[in-house]
């Protein structure tokens, strides 16, 4: 069983964290992006070629975490791949010990620096985790068996902010009946689609079906958050967070603030069962996040069994 | 494209920009053809449309989705927006999706395609 299952299935507060993108550099620079807040996470996600922008792949990543000691999060997106490669991933990821996966659509290709590439999307995000249920039951999506079965944590995203945004809960529902029992969510800036969402989540039972990690994202430029409102597809962020941050007598600070006071906020929700962390630079801004929220380490939560209520 | 394919793709085509995808769930997706989504996402809305509704590739263009959202409610099939469609099968593009329902071509999936209810 994956840390991350064990630590769902136990009910204890997760925290993961999103590697940034890996070029060269060989393990070490594996290493440096996640050594600051290793102490903090139950695993880091190995990112698939984000915002259609290519870097190492996924599994590489993955395996690379894996023989640094970190446990992996691969995630797949369903714009470069088509069902058979998709499938191949899966299987080289399991042949590796990755168990946890995380299914995503993924952005266009127009989105990145090679907008003329073929899109693929073979499959979406929906078929992908039901291609991966059927792999960790021990068959591929053409019936043909795998013996034995591989072990497979399966995951998903959701955009709670996105429109139409009254069916997104329904949309994480049906991620979970394909197979989901995590759902990181995009990164939110607004507390209000979150709590909506989380709300329907609770009620409809969703919070229980699957943990559910809310994204905070720590940025250190107001400009960065002016990018990614305007050219991040899925992320909007009111124009009240970024003049706050501008008008600040120092801006970097401010911006850390804001992520603190919006990860405060949203592991309070009910329902929430950790945080997904996500910082665009090699610094120590997850760790100081979790020491400023009083998180304690993965080490403490483990033995102290911390847990999330889930209020219902 | 075989006559009736023809006949389909005239019908269809003006209506509801019908790809001839040869496997039609128009009717469990509010009559709005989700081959029209640039993702080709037949199981509900991506995480990129942005705020106005609109989609993320093509900025002009409404949400598939959430014109399938919206419309769904309003027909005789609401409930089958909820349904986990099965990929596409891409022996079938070109062909009548009208001969494939009556032959039931189209609901063939894969063998390994399980969805729990």
């Amino acid at each position: 069983m994956s840390r991350l299952e064990d630590a769902i299935d136990a009910g204890r507060f997760v925290v993961t964290a999103e590697l940034l993108t890996v070029n060269s550099g060989g393990l070490d620079a594996v290493h440096e992006r996640f050594a600051p807040y290793e102490e903090y996470v139950d695993a880091v996600n190995a990112t698939d070629n984000t915002a259609a922008h290519a870097h190492a792949s996924p599994l590489a990543v993955a395996i690379a975490l894996k023989q640094l000691g970190m446990e992996p999060v691969m995630q797949l997106v369903c714009r470069d791949r088509n069902r058979l490669a998709l499938e191949a991933e899966i299987a080289g990821a399991a042949l590796h010990g990755i168990e946890n996966l995380c299914c995503l659509t993924g952005d266009d290709v127009t989105a990145g620096d090679e907008p003329e590439a073929r899109r693929v999307f073979d499959l979406d995000a929906i078929q992908l985790l039901v291609t991966a249920n059927a792999m960790r039951n021990g068959h591929y999506l053409s019936g043909r068996k795998i013996e034995p079965a591989p072990r497979l944590f399966l995951g998903a995203v959701e955009n709670p902010a996105a429109p139409p945004v009254d069916y997104r809960p329904e949309r994480a529902l049906k991620k979970v009946r394909a197979g989901a029992r995590f759902l990181q969510l995009q990164v939110l800036f607004d507390l209000a689609p979150l709590e909506s969402f989380m709300a329907e989540a609770v009620a409809s039972g969703l919070a229980e079906q699957c943990a559910i990690l809310p994204s905070i994202c720590l940025v250190r430029s107001p400009s960065a958050l002016r990018f990614m409102d305007e050219r991040v597809p899925g992320i909007s962020i009111p124009a009240e967070v970024i003049e706050r941050c501008e008008n600040a007598a120092d801006s970097e600070a401010e911006c850390f603030e804001v992520s603190c006071e919006l990860a405060e906020a949203a592991r309070r929700i009910p329902g929430v069962r950790g945080l997904h962390l996500i910082s665009f630079r090699k610094e120590a801004g997850i760790a100081r996040l979790c020491n400023r929220l009083n998180i304690p380490t993965r080490a403490e939560r483990e033995l102290s069994g911390d847990r999330s209520r889930i209020v219902v | 494209m075989k006559p009736i394919a023809l006949i389909e793709a005239a019908v269809k085509k003006p209506v509801f920009g019908c790809q001839m995808c040869g496997q039609c769930v128009l009717h469990s997706t509010g009559m709005t053809c989700p081959m029209n989504c640039p993702k080709m996402l037949r199981n509900g809305p991506c995480g990129g449309v942005r705020p106005d509704g609109n989609c993320e590739v093509k900025p002009e263009m409404r949400c598939v989705w959430v014109k399938a959202v919206e419309r769904a409610p309003k027909t005789p099939w609401a409930d089958e927006i909820h349904d986990i469609r099965k990929p596409v099968d891409n022996r079938l593009w070109g062909t009548s999706s009208w001969i494939n329902h009556f032959t039931k071509r189209d609901k063939v999936a894969p063998k390994g395609w399980r969805v729990e209810a």
